[in-house]
């Protein structure tokens, strides 16, 4: 089968999902949304592409070290926004007790807000080492 | 002896399923205004968490500012989820 009409329509439709999933991503604190979803659907798109020109063309888009290093750290950062909050004197996640100069309601959204792109970067990689994964046997077929 | 085994299920099945009933009934009405969920601490989150946590978007200030452990507990159980599908599946992936 011809996977012309599949792939012009990828490679047209790619751009715009990833762009609506960091949308998503970045307006968690004040639209509906956030981290988990933004991600995955980020992480839909890779998938997207990988179905329509092979696993490796998405491989060597985002390659496996790449990816966990994406999980891991989007991890550790929220964790580490979490210890700021001791460093700084506090409890664990208290964010406003963080010194910037700003006032503490503006310091905690910001920290939210980074936050959700922690969780966002953790989970597009997440998603698309999962479905890369389960397709490898039948990739090694072919 | 088999026999009495299936009468045993039959009775336990039939024990909790009647108190799943009964607590049913005792839930409250759906989208009742008066019900605990709603008295609880929901009238606060809707009035002060814009003030308290400097975000609109009073789902993700619960979600990461007042029930924040949670949404680490939840990372963190996806994280091991994903590194236990990768030791698993990921080691032949070096060619």
């Amino acid at each position: 089968m011809n996977p012309v009409v599949i792939r012009t329509v990828t490679r047209i439709l790619v751009p715009f999902i990833q762009l609506f999933g960091f949308y998503i991503i970045v307006h968690g604190p004040v639209s509906p949304g956030g981290g988990f979803q933004g991600g995955v659907v980020v992480g839909a798109s890779m998938i997207l592409l990988a179905l329509a020109y092979g696993a490796h063309e998405a491989e060597s888009k985002v390659s496996h070290h790449v990816r966990i290093a994406m999980d891991s750290l989007g991890s550790l950062a929220y964790a580490g926004i979490g210890l700021l909050g001791i460093a700084a004197g506090g409890l664990f996640l208290q964010y406003n007790i963080i010194p910037l100069p700003l006032p503490p309601a503006r310091v905690n959204g910001i920290m939210i807000f980074l936050i959700g792109v922690a969780i966002g970067v953790h989970i597009m990689a997440l998603v698309l080492s999962l479905f890369l994964h389960t397709t490898e046997e039948t990739e090694k077929d072919d | 002896m088999n026999k009495l085994n299936h009468l045993l299920v039959v009775i336990v099945l039939l024990a909790i399923g009647v108190m799943m009933s009964i607590a049913v009934l005792e839930m409250p009405e759906f989208a009742d205004p008066d019900a605990p969920i709603h008295r609880h601490v929901a009238p606060r989150y809707m009035a002060m968490s814009y003030q308290e946590t400097g975000v609109p978007n009073m789902v993700t200030a619960i979600l990461a500012d007042y029930r924040g452990y949670d949404t680490l507990g939840e990372l963190t159980v996806i994280f091991a989820g994903g590194v236990a599908v990768l030791s698993i599946l990921g080691g032949k992936r070096k060619k």
